[in-house]
């Protein structure tokens, strides 16, 4: 049998072994559960400092905290609570308050040996106190020891730019969304791909694991966002609307994950049921595209930054 | 030489297909189930879900400071 032929059996084996999971679906599952009503948000905080766009923020682990990277060149460490900042600065990890440390890595491009000064905004994942997890822009991701720079590990396999990363929070495997409109679960310790998540129509800009890591949420240039479940190994919820037309630029949970917040396009970030898939809220306010957005850990805000060079805080 | 060089390709392709069809999988109905009892049972310490009462809310609106 040719090697197609071959590569045609197995992807239709794959595809016939999900739909006999299929005995329902999430919606049918859920429809007797509560409407979370509406949900709205104030504005209590809106942090200036920045000079460009804003591509990258970040809660430190006291959910006080949070660094935001713009495309000026310029990192800022805010304290939410009273909006006064520190910096701009280029910052070492030395010099960062120890909340922050995760946080800083995440936002700040580090590849160690070539990169202290630059400001590619790359998506990356803190493994532990030494290790992290990047895109390498070459369509492959990588595991780095941060104290000697060097790469340690590859996840090849995605046929498209690596745009987000999202840690399982068992730190035990991550998931990659690419511009192959595909995500890829990882084995973090022998580097497999256990899982390739299909569905999505263009570019995926965005994954974020829901809070027990059984499931993943993602945005796309396809102006949807899709929940997908690792253990029934497919789609589970789309997040869409036929008067969203733009891409979702960044995603995340609510504490309980019943609630999933996605920035768009469009300047607005929408909430999402993420159980009953309606829409629940609108967070309305910046005045150019939402280009990241956080959740503290304690659950209690959400962070947005934006194009227009400013972040919010909103509960 | 691009020929060996995409049936190689197609191979590795095909070998983690074979990977990636082989694990085991739940039902839908199931990891459904489970991801709305989840929501369910930490619905109470979802400040964004609930709301946040103003005297607990570390961002609640900074008042006016008056010079007396």
């Amino acid at each position: 049998m040719s090697e197609l032929e071959q590569l045609r059996q197995e992807a239709e084996q794959l595809r016939d072994a999900r739909k006999s999971c299929g005995d329902s679906t999430l919606s049918q599952i859920t429809a007797a559960m509560d409407p979370v009503g509406r949900i709205q948000m104030r504005t209590r905080r809106t942090l200036r400092g920045h000079l460009a766009k804003i591509y990258a923020m970040h809660w430190g682990t006291d959910s006080r905290l949070l660094v935001s990277a713009s495309q000026d060149g310029k990192l800022i460490i805010w304290d939410s609570y009273t909006t006064n900042k520190m910096g701009p600065l280029v910052p070492s990890l030395r010099s960062t308050p120890s909340p922050l440390r995760s946080s800083w890595v995440m936002t700040y491009n580090i590849c160690p040996s070539t990169c202290w000064g630059g400001m590619l905004p790359s998506p990356a994942a803190l493994l532990d106190d030494n290790q992290i997890i990047t895109s390498s822009g070459d369509t492959t991701c990588a595991l780095w020891d941060i104290e000697t720079g060097q790469q340690t590990t590859t996840f090849g396999g995605h046929s498209g730019d690596v745009m987000s990363l999202s840690l399982a929070p068992d730190a035990r495997s991550f998931v990659s969304g690419a511009c192959d409109a595909s995500i890829k679960l990882w084995d973090v310790r022998d580097s497999m791909c256990r899982q390739t998540f299909t569905g999505h129509e263009s570019d995926i800009n965005a994954v974020c694991f829901f809070p027990n890591g059984n499931a993943f949420t993602t945005g796309s240039d396809d102006a949807t966002c899709r929940l997908f479940d690792l253990r029934a190994d497919q789609e589970l919820m789309m997040y869409s609307h036929d008067n969203i037309i733009c891409g979702i630029t960044s995603v995340a949970f609510s504490k309980s994950g019943r609630l999933l917040l996605a920035g768009y396009d469009d300047f607005n970030c929408n909430i999402w049921d993420a159980m009953k898939g309606d829409r629940a809220g609108v967070l309305a306010g910046h005045d150019n595209r939402v280009s990241c957005l956080g959740v503290t850990d304690d659950g209690m805000a959400v962070a947005t930054g934006s194009w227009d060079s400013f972040l919010k805080i909103w509960n | 030489m691009s020929t060996t060089n995409n049936i190689a390709q197609a191979r590795k392709l095909v070998e983690q297909l074979r990977i990636e069809a082989g694990i085991e999988r739940i039902k839908v109905s199931k990891a459904s189930s489970e991801l709305m009892n989840y929501c369910e049972q930490n619905a109470r310490n979802d400040p964004l879900l609930v709301g946040v009462p103003a005297s607990e809310n570390p961002f609640k609106d900074k008042k006016p400071c008056i010079i007396l």
